[in-house]
């Protein structure tokens, strides 16, 4: 039963904090590589993943006799013995074009090319290391913006065409009076959460079960089944609580089926996680992306053309799209765009969903350009934005959902103080420090699924509510806790809440932001139809204080069912159950994007300013502040929403500042493949963050009126990090990261 | 092999283990006190971290023979009989612990923060925790949870 769009939900209850939060500060709550059970902890192997060391030719041998005589070793597969499997063609998000030791090719360094087991990690590893691999190496392809000429459309680029084009581009940049032209470029980037991918496996006869890493346990049952070669049935994923994954666990990796073919040969359950290091290509990673890109206005601010040209690298084993050019289909209102993307192809590791793919370099790039059109406008970055204000989506030229993007601008102005911003560069300073401010826009789209999920009134007025989904951390058991209370108006604190058992529902693949927007409204459902069922058991239950009334007479609230005529005549919710000799009442609900959903656009909004402090003579810089408002729905938490979007703005000012990786121009590794070289920003880097939502809910696309919020943080940050820079110093740096030596060479 | 004793959580443990075996690998395997996470291996995250006569160590760079004869304190004894820690009750109500890998390093961190400055500064926090990565946080929450828990406990101490 679904309400009417448009009813406004009852503000659902919130837990006070994270459902699971006890389980996690006291150190109990097990992740996919810590249980020991059910299998017998004495029969567990040890897997350790052995790696290419070129990046591309063929394994000629492998010379294993020491490895295979070194203490404790129980088998070695290697491209000579590996089983072998009937391979499907990649189909992303769950399944990717893996390297599974079928053939003794080698498509970049860092391939997993043999997998050691032995009865422990350290007898593993030793052993590993005594492998000898003799390659015949072939060229290799390597780098960017060296090879921007090999550039070609993908093959299969996703759900975005490549290529596209609105109205006349040439025409509109023939009439303007200012254009800026540029390229911005963005770096490659790995996801590291701090939770390394890990795969526990055993075999039961012809049933496979896993404990692994991942945002999608359908997925990799699907994955696995199909690489396998088994029924879907026989596999069974179980991962209760991810150590974060922002995208780079949304596929099943090479290591998950390596690790149950390990397994199966040596009849034990084995246990493979990944070295830090070991996740730096064979776990995906977001491309760089050399970005062309070219703005027309009017002298008035209006945009007449916007066009952006993308080349990215892409793995030569499978094309992956960035959508670096996303927004500058539909984040302004210009009367004419002109995009494409296309890639190079490289001896690197396939690329995948990082937080926020598409938008988080998108509008990296797209809101410099944007702060540079400004400057040469001589108008202010805000007033820029408000004059090309996009009241519809101009890339499908249909209404928003619902769009408060100005309430944004205005808020977070206000709360940062922007009046105070003096346009012209190093004209504030703070001893030793030029002080900047920058802002930009952000955007992500808000993305839904079909998704189920079941429901149990219990014994005591006590809860059950269950969906094959994930909690990365972000809050998922919560806001499944609040939603299934409020959908019987009983107290949060009494649901208990099961997921991440393949066993559950279905619910999709927690990326894109989508998870609660997806899995809520099936939570919703159930709860409605639980409520029906419990009010047709008091109805029929003569000792009910209910007993014959109609069902549509009869709602819950505060543990109770009651008259709706008559609020005073109610049944407890405890002793309904009592009566129905402790047996739990179930119900199972689903729901999916309305048929609808091709009318409309729906997308998250933010605004985000940021103060930076250059150092005047090392040119380090401080991210003093930000302050960011974002326009995401209904705030479903304030403590996990807030967190989530705290989180992703870090992420922004890594982006702008920290990550990156190296490549090595001959041998194509990752030379910085460790979180001492790869950086991430560390506490002490980081100044404020003041986050606010609009809060506004957004009944036009689903019924609890809540978009994503995993995603939208990070885009924006580093353009206004890059132009609050650019605000300090004068210095426009058009390459993340922007570290000391940029700034001081530019 | 070789025999370490070592005082975990007050209680005492004998294991047989190579001796270059790290400290992390000895309480996670052999011991089942997967509390302690390993981030990278490489002293780089803190969320190894465990206190070895009270002082903050990683135990992924400490070879278990290293450790024979100390005292350690994971995150499983900083809770007692049941009852929330400080620093763990403000952890939980503050919001500091997200996807939860770096949670017990960070308040382990705040412990020996805490032991050395009851009264800390913004500055000695960011410093105090500087060698605990977090990736999902923001670290705002962390501040907040450990500047809560000095309050905490200096209420506590004086009462
Ligand atoms: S695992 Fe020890 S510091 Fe990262
Ligand atoms: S909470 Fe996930 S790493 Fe800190």
């Amino acid at each position: 039963m679904m309400q009417a769009a448009e009813k406004a939900p009852k503000p659902v209850k919130q837990l006070d904090h994270r459902y699971e939060g006890i389980s996690k500060v006291t150190g109990k709550i097990k992740y996919a590589g810590e249980f020991s059970e059910p299998f017998a902890k004495s029969d567990l192997l040890y897997a350790y993943l052995v790696q290419s060391t070129i990046p591309s030719g063929d394994i000629v041998s492998i010379d294993r006799a020491a490895a295979d005589n070194s203490a404790g070793v129980v088998t070695i597969l290697t491209p000579f013995n590996a089983p072998k499997l009937s391979q499907a063609p990649p189909q992303p998000p769950a399944r990717r074009n893996l390297s599974l030791l079928q053939d003794t090719s080698v498509s970049y360094n860092g391939q997993p090319i043999a997998v050691v087991v032995a009865r422990s990690l350290d007898e593993a590893k030793s052993a590993a290391a005594l492998l000898k691999v003799k390659y015949a190496p072939k060229p290799a392809k390597i780098g960017l913006k060296n090879r921007l000429a090999e550039a070609r459309w993908p093959k299969d680029p996703g759900k975005e065409p490549a290529g596209n084009h609105r109205g006349d581009a040439q025409a509109g940049f023939s009439k303007a009076t200012v254009i800026i032209e540029n390229t911005y470029i963005t770096p490659i980037q790995h996801h590291n959460p701090m939770e390394p991918h890990g795969t526990i496996a055993w075999w039961d006869g012809p049933k496979l079960n896993v404990y692994d890493s991942t945002q999608y346990i359908t997925g990799v049952r699907q994955s696995l089944a199909k690489t396998l070669n088994i029924p879907v049935d026989f596999v069974h994923v179980v991962d209760p609580v991810v150590g974060g994954g922002f995208g780079s666990k949304g596929s099943m990796w090479s290591h998950v089926p390596l690790c149950a073919m390990a397994a199966r040969i040596t009849g034990k359950p084995v246990k493979l996680i990944l070295e830090r290091e070991q996740m730096f290509g064979p776990v995906g990673g977001r491309p760089s992306t050399v970005n062309k890109i070219k703005l027309g206005a009017s002298a008035d601010g209006k945009l007449l053309a916007m066009q952006q040209d993308v080349v990215m690298n892409a793995s030569v084993m499978e094309d992956f799209v960035e959508h670096a050019e996303g927004p500058t289909k539909n984040l302004y209102m210009s009367s004419a765009n002109s995009v494409s993307a296309k890639i190079v192809e490289a001896n690197l590791g396939v690329s995948t969903f990082m937080r926020a793919p598409g938008e988080a370099p998108g509008t990296a790039v797209l809101e410099i350009a944007m702060d540079e059109l400004a400057e040469k406008l001589n108008m202010d970055p805000v007033q820029l934005r408000l004059v090309n204000y996009a009241e519809t989506d101009p890339s499908h030229d249909r209404p928003w959902t619902s769009k408060n993007l100005k309430d944004c601008y205005q808020q977070a102005a206000d709360r940062f103080g922007w009046s105070k911003r003096n346009a012209t560069p190093r004209s504030m300073s703070d001893g030793n420090a030029w002080i900047g401010y920058g802002m930009a826009t952000a955007t992500y789209p808000a993305n839904r699924s079909a998704a189920m999920a079941i429901v149990r009134l219990l014994p005591g007025g006590r809860m059950f509510v269950g969906s094959g989904t994930q909690d990365l951390g972000t809050g998922t058991y919560t806001i499944m806790a609040q939603q299934a209370a409020a959908g019987l108006g009983i107290d949060p604190t009494l649901v208990e809440v099961k997921l991440g058992d393949s066993t559950l529902p279905k619910a999709p693949v927690s990326g894109g932001s989508q998870s609660s927007a997806s899995v809520l409204p099936a939570i919703q459902d159930a709860t409605s139809q639980l409520k029906l069922k419990l009010a047709d058991l008091a109805i029929a239950d003569a000792a009910s204080p209910l007993h014959g009334l109609k069902t549509l007479d009869i709602d819950a609230k505060d543990g109770k069912l009651f008259n709706r005529n008559n609020p005073t005549q109610s049944d407890t919710l405890t002793d309904l159950i009592a009566r129905n000799g402790n047996k739990p009442v179930e119900a199972t609900g689903s729901a999916e994007p309305a048929e609808s959903k091709d009318a409309m656009s729906s997308q998250s909004w933010g605004a985000v300013f940021a103060e930076v402090a250059v150092d005047k003579d090392t040119h380090m810089v401080k991210v003093r502040r930000i302050v960011a408002t974002y326009d995401i729905g209904t705030l479903l938490n304030q403590k996990t929403g807030h967190n989530q979007l705290m989180g992703g703005i870090v992420w922004g000012i890594s982006f702008a500042l920290h990550e990156e990786a190296h490549i090595d121009s001959v041998y194509g590794r990752v030379v910085n493949e460790s979180l001492a070289e790869y950086h991430v920003p560390v506490n002490a880097d980081i100044g404020t963050i003041d986050v606010s939502t609009l809060n506004i809910p957004d009944l036009k696309f689903n019924p609890i009126g809540s978009r994503g919020i995993g995603e939208i943080g990070i885009t924006g940050t580093a353009a206004a990090v890059a132009n609050a820079i650019y605000n300090a110093t004068g210095k426009r740096i058009r390459e993340y990261p922007i570290t000391p030596d940029k700034i001081m060479l530019a | 092999m070789s025999l370490v004793h070592l005082t975990i959580n007050g209680e005492n443990k004998s294991v047989e283990v190579p001796p270059m075996k790290r400290l992390l690998d000895v309480l996670r395997e052999d011991l089942h006190l997967t509390g302690t996470k390993e981030g990278c291996g490489e002293g780089e995250c803190g969320a190894c971290a465990v206190l070895l006569n009270g002082e903050l160590v990683n135990s992924c760079l400490i070879p278990a023979l290293q450790a024979n004869g100390t005292s350690l304190c994971t995150i499983e004894g900083v809770s007692t009989e049941g009852h929330l820690h400080p620093i763990q009750q403000c952890f939980l109500e503050k919001g500091g612990a997200q996807c939860g890998i770096c949670t017990p390093g960070m308040i382990l961190a705040t412990q020996h923060l805490l032991n050395k400055y009851p009264n800390p500064t913004m500055e000695q926090i960011q410093e105090g925790l500087a060698g605990n990565l977090c990736r999902c946080t923001g670290y705002m929450r962390i501040f907040e949870s450990v500047q809560e828990a000095a309050k905490l406990q200096n209420a506590g101490a004086g009462a």
